[in-house]
């Protein structure tokens, strides 16, 4: 089995309006364990497993934790970041979807052992679904007493409150989630300090991804140890994959680390559609790299995804066959990100547009040479001159295009047309 | 209108976002007006500058009125892989308007939007807070008839 079904075990088996049915498939049974026996290191539990954050960064989570645990403070606030909007992700609903229940006790989880006051899940604009599901579990949790005052008997008093987006792709970055939370247009700022210390109206604030919270009960349950033989040494545990484009059997699958992507397509996507040749792949999503059919059997995996000098992304595979040249694609991606820069520092306000340009140049077959190494001066100075992480891995697909697919380059140049 | 959406809220600027969203989803052409930026910089005593420019940053909140019916076509990768294209061509001779544009009659509205996060069901577009997925340009022509009938 290619598939391994850890932290979805529930997914699509139980009735996510049921907080008995959750029960029943042993959900918020890891927090009753932990409220029962508080005296335990939990936390080494997770420095232990070395979980990296799914949301994109693949930042070590226990760094974060163990920061936020450490501030004491009359408030502190914990944030799940539900706002997935990159192109080709949807792992996050199907989570909050399927089992809602879980990341509830998830957060309550972490709450618990990091001491925090106050939860919110921020939560994309568009899912509108996803809301009526959490919040009817926040109701049924806090009408058990898994939320809210004295949690199953304890002293400790937690709650959780849903905030919505409004269409904004770049306010799934830390700081520009925060300002959105206090109600203003999501611009980041400059770090640091970090939110694990000035965050949330000011407050330390610990702020993680859905398949993030998902995952850390199912760490305490199994313990640190187990739990990082799964995988790779360097990317341990399970990755949720959307896979998505020109595959015959789209969807989520949560799969180990380590497993070549090309198995995934095959496998688990059941190959081409209309048994069609596949032309590229791009990685993560929208700010991932695109790489071409013989790089297929490269593994997942952090380290390696670090190659391309991009994040590993929050797991999308979307695959394309060769109808479409990479000049159709590229030109959505950049169009996707000028349309959700966020206009703070130049080189993203400013390059996106010029990179647009240069790219319809590619698309009519009108280029220059001198476009292409604009192309490529512009792309690599927007990666290392953005502010935020939007500005900085947006030119991910245009740098390993530019290495991967230099020929579509100069096919389209137009004196040798 | 306005008064009973902003009673439902706590005079915090940290409801900003959900007050004017739920003021859009009020609004038959899904608009929040001057009048009502006004008031609600008075409810929770901020600017009114304030108030518009997080209404102009983000693509769920505009200050410009809209058709009836509000169609966004996801135009991003995987669906364009999966022929959104078609969608799109489909919808500009159904309504004889183009991507931006509002019917005459006011009744419809078309625009693209980012991923709607049903990539797994690609092509996908929203109409007010439906999303419709696994798009064909026949499927696309039902549901554009059930809501011209609909039309009271
Ligand atoms: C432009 C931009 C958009 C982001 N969008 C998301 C998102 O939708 N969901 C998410 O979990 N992280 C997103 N991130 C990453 C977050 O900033 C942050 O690293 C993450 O929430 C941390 O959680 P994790 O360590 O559990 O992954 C985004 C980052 C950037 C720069
Ligand atoms: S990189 Fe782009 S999104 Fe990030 S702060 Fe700069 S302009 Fe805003
Ligand atoms: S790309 Fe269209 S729904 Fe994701």
């Amino acid at each position: 089995m290619i598939e391994m079904k850890l932290i979805s075990k529930r997914c699509g088996i139980i009735n996510p309006q049921s907080i008995q049915d959750f029960i029943k498939h042993d959900g918020f049974s890891v927090l009753e364990r932990v409220i029962k026996n508080p005296d335990h290191q939990y936390l080494s539990e997770i420095e232990v497993s070395r979980l990296r954050g799914r949301g994109g960064a693949g930042f070590p989570v226990a760094t974060k934790i163990n920061a936020f645990a450490k501030e004491t403070c009359d408030a502190k606030y914990i944030i799940m970041n539900a706002d997935e909007g990159e192109p080709g992700n949807f792992k996050d609903k199907y989570l909050m979807e399927k089992d809602p229940f879980g990341l509830i006790e998830g957060m309550v989880l972490v709450a618990y052992l990091t001491q925090a006051t106050h939860g919110y899940i921020y939560l994309r604009g568009e899912y509108l679904q996803a809301r009526t599901l959490l919040e009817n579990a926040l109701d049924l949790a806090r009408k058990e007493h898994y939320l809210g005052k004295n949690i199953r008997q304890s002293s400790y008093d937690f709650d959780i409150e849903i905030r919505m987006g409004a269409g904004s792709y770049v306010c799934g970055e830390e700081f520009a989630l925060i300002e959105s939370i206090e109600g203003k247009p999501g611009r980041t700022r400059v770090k640091p300090p970090f939110p694990t210390s000035v965050g949330l109206f000011g407050k330390p604030t610990l702020i993680q991804n859905v398949e993030t919270f998902q995952t850390i009960p199912f760490i305490i349950d199994i313990g640190g140890s187990a739990y990082q033989k799964i995988g790779t040494k360097s990317s341990t545990g399970t990755k949720l994959i959307s896979l998505s484009g020109n595959v015959l059997h789209k969807g989520v699958y949560e799969v180990p680390f380590g497993i070549p992507i090309r198995t995934v397509i095959d496998e688990l996507g059941g190959g081409m559609e209309h048994n069609r040749k596949l032309k590229m792949v791009q990685l993560g999503g929208a700010c991932g790299p695109i790489i071409p059919d013989y790089m297929l059997d490269m593994i997942i995996d952090f380290e390696r995804f670090e190659e391309f000098d991009s994040k590993t992304g929050a797991g999308a595979i979307i695959v394309m066959d060769d109808r479409f040249s990479i000049f159709d694609i590229l030109i959505r991606i950049v169009t996707f990100f000028e349309h959700e820069s966020c206009g703070k520092c130049t080189p993203c306000r400013e390059g996106h547009q010029q990179l647009r340009i240069i790219l319809s140049r590619f698309v009519r077959k009108q280029a220059g040479i001198e476009d292409m190494i604009a192309l490529e001066s512009l792309a690599r100075v927007m990666h290392q001159t953005s502010l935020c992480g939007l500005g900085q891995s947006s030119p991910t697909a245009i740098i390993s295009t530019l290495r991967y697919f230099r020929d579509d380059y100069i096919d389209r140049l137009d004196h040798l047309g | 209108m306005i008064h009973e959406v902003l009673s439902r809220f706590p005079r915090e600027e940290t409801y900003l976002i959900e007050i004017l969203r739920a003021i859009i989803d009020a609004h038959p052409s899904h608009v929040i007006t001057e009048a009502q930026m006004k008031e609600v910089a008075s409810y929770l005593n901020i600017t009114q500058s304030k108030v518009s420019s997080t209404v102009s940053f983000y693509s769920l909140l505009s200050d410009t009125p809209k058709g009836k019916y509000v169609i966004q076509v996801c135009r991003d990768v995987p669906c364009y892989v999966s022929d959104s294209t078609s969608i799109v061509s489909t919808l500009e001779s159904l309504l004889a308007i183009k991507i931006g544009q509002t019917t005459y009659d006011g009744l419809f509205t078309l625009e693209f939007v980012s991923c709607l996060g049903c990539c797994d069901h690609a092509p996908a577009m929203r109409i007010n807070s439906t999303t419709y997925s696994d798009l064909t340009p026949t499927k696309v022509k039902a549901i554009i008839h059930g809501l011209r009938e609909a039309k009271p």
